[in-house]
């Protein structure tokens, strides 16, 4: 049934269906009424056989969250930022145990200065931990993601942790049309958690445990392998999402006008104007296409080689910085193209902290692009020219 | 009553394949605690009854009572994409009277644009106070303070100004922004707050005439 509601209960409605055993949060804006729809559903009796618990900060929450994984339940949270680096420690631990953990990431930026709004950074501190990342455009996406985030993460061939990124505030705070889920769909397409192995009596294993350095390497090259097979399973499952919902998001990528000239690369809620943008790009006669990237991790190298590889500019909008070098999703993307293009790179780090991206704003790096009258390279977007304090 | 030339709408709107695509942006200006967020909320909701796309979503400073808050609504007959701010609203509605002349409340309105204010004196005072050019806006006043206080003991604005938009602008039928209402608040609240948008709503419709 399709309604108008907030991208919170989006989330916290699909998070029902897929009938965790264990939900365990700390609030931190703009994740809270993630939590808070839960704990109503959860007080009003309509989370069946189901545990949640409240914890005295992120870095219990998750350690809650490997202890009820571990031993074989199916386990949900919601965090981002500081609550997602508190968590960190904790989150590597998970994908070295290989527990699929599904948590939602509404995107926020990082302190100092402090900021409740929209950037990536904190999904980048995560990026090398071992947990799938998967981007989405408007809260449909978010929506459906979650059944496939567990499905995914469950696989016995991946087993590893999935986060769900959504942009706090920009999506999180809207309301606008979701077609919500039918427990049947739902019920259909995920079934219920089977652990591989996991914590009892009846079979004792330890996890997480000391590894020398005779065996540490091993689990580490598991991890690699896991995340390779993983994209091929998510593929899958994406494609069978399609079928199962009526919705087909698309796979790793999705490329709008494979044959242009210039493409420009984003993730998240960005995504949606830049449809918009793009449209109206090519109405003015530039031949520019878009790639959206919906799984970060694993990063989808094979897809964006072939999609790319008869580019001659590409542009690319990071909402993160790696500090001493440039943004994340540029350093993977040129990574990615080393001896499969020639194009020429536009690396531009917007919307950090909430900063907004109107519509023009974009237009007019892209045309810029299209002009030539922008120089390849790496650029800050949409600040004020400041005078630095202490020199 | 207030309604779009349709050839005005044509000359604005971009035009898709024979059809025209109508997309119109409402700025919502107040203060922490008067219900900015919630106007823009229930409308993105009731509009969305009548047919259209919707999407609404907030800016605020620190979340805390009296800073100036912004809200933002976008209705559409085709799926919504745009998330950034609108800088170039068709409809500015404001909740509290003291913000005008603190926030540049008309900033990026559109030619012919329209206001609708929560505002105690007549439009033509509202005119002065707004110190930026408003060219050929159409300014309508409510003085919104004023019912709140006698329909809902509170100053809190929100459900009268969503009533005044309603009635301006018929994006919304009463009897759809009132069963909004009712699924909105509970009880006792829903019953007088659906009162207060119909009185603001029926006022409007007048001052529109």
């Amino acid at each position: 049934m399709k309604k108008v509601v907030r991208g919170f209960y989006a989330v916290a409605h699909s998070v029902k269906l897929c009938k965790p055993h264990v939900i365990c949060a700390y609030p931190i804006t703009p994740q809270t009424e993630i939590v808070e729809n839960l704990a109503e559903m959860y007080a009003n009796g309509e989370l069946k056989n189901c545990e949640y618990i409240t914890a005295e900060s992120e870095f219990g929450a998750a350690s809650i969250l490997v202890g009820a994984s571990a031993a074989g339940a199916r386990v949900f949270s919601a965090t981002c930022s500081q609550g997602l680096i508190l968590m960190s420690e904790v989150l590597f631990n998970a994908a070295g145990m290989r527990l699929p953990i599904v948590i939602v990431n509404t995107n926020r930026a990082l302190s100092a200065p402090l900021s409740i709004w929209n950037d990536h950074q904190d999904s980048m501190v995560l990026r090398d931990a071992g947990i799938m990342q998967l981007f989405v455009e408007n809260n449909q996406e978010a929506h459906d993601a979650v059944p496939q985030a567990y499905k995914i993460a469950e696989d016995k061939r991946v087993l590893l942790p999935f986060m769900v990124c959504m942009d706090g505030f920009k999506l999180t705070h809207a309301y606008e049309p979701v077609d919500l889920l039918e427990e049947e769909v739902v019920d259909a397409f995920l079934p219920p958690y089977q652990p591989q192995i996991y914590l009892t009596t009846k079979k004792p294993v330890a996890m997480g445990c000391y590894a020398l350095p005779a065996y540490y390497m091993e689990f580490r090259v598991a991890m690699q392998q896991a995340m390779e097979r993983a994209k091929s399973v998510m593929e899958k499952i994406y494609k069978e999402w399609a079928e199962v919902s009526g919705r087909d998001w698309g796979g790793h990528i999705v490329v709008e006008y494979p044959d242009a000239k210039i493409f420009v690369v984003a993730m998240g809620s960005l995504v949606g104007l830049l449809r918009k943008v793009v449209n109206d790009l090519r109405k003015e006669g530039i031949d520019v296409g878009l790639i959206k990237i919906r799984t970060f991790r694993p990063f989808p190298v094979e897809n964006l080689r072939k999609a790319l590889s008869n580019a001659e500019k590409i542009v690319v909008f990071d909402r993160s910085v790696s500090f001493g070098y440039e943004g994340p999703l540029s350093i993977e993307l040129k990574s990615a193209l080393y001896k499969y293009s020639s194009a020429d790179f536009y690396s531009y780090i917007v919307g950090l902290g909430g900063r907004d991206m109107p519509k023009d704003f974009l237009a007019g790096i892209i045309r810029d692009v299209a002009n030539g009258k922008e120089k390849p390279g790496v650029a800050f977007k949409g600040y004020k020219e400041f005078e630095e304090v202490i020199p | 009553m207030l309604t779009y030339d349709p050839i005005d709408l044509y000359l604005r709107y971009t035009k898709f394949g024979g059809v025209i695509s109508i997309l119109i942006e409402v700025r919502f200006h107040g203060r922490g605690g008067q219900g900015v967020v919630t106007a823009a909320d229930i409308l993105a909701i009731a509009a969305f009854k009548e047919g259209y796309y919707t999407l609404s979503f907030p800016m605020f400073g620190a979340e805390k009572r009296g800073t100036p808050v912004v809200s933002f609504l976008r209705i559409s007959n085709e799926p919504i994409v745009e998330r950034d701010e609108i800088y170039t609203p068709d409809y500015v509605v404001v909740l509290d009277p003291s913000v005008v002349g603190v926030v540049n409340v008309v900033a990026g309105l559109k030619n012919g644009g329209v206001v609708i204010a929560n505002y105690p004196k007549s439009s033509e005072e509202l005119r002065k106070e707004i110190k930026a050019e408003v060219m050929n806006a159409k300014l309508y006043t409510i003085n919104a303070t004023k019912i709140a206080m006698e329909m809902l003991g509170r100053p809190i604005t929100n459900t009268v100004m969503v009533g005044a938009f309603a009635g301006a602008t018929k994006l919304v039928k009463l009897d759809t922004l009132v069963e909004t209402i009712k699924e909105w608040f509970e009880g006792d609240l829903a019953a007088k707050n659906a009162q207060v948008v119909e009185k603001a709503y029926r006022y409007m419709e007048e001052v529109c005439k």
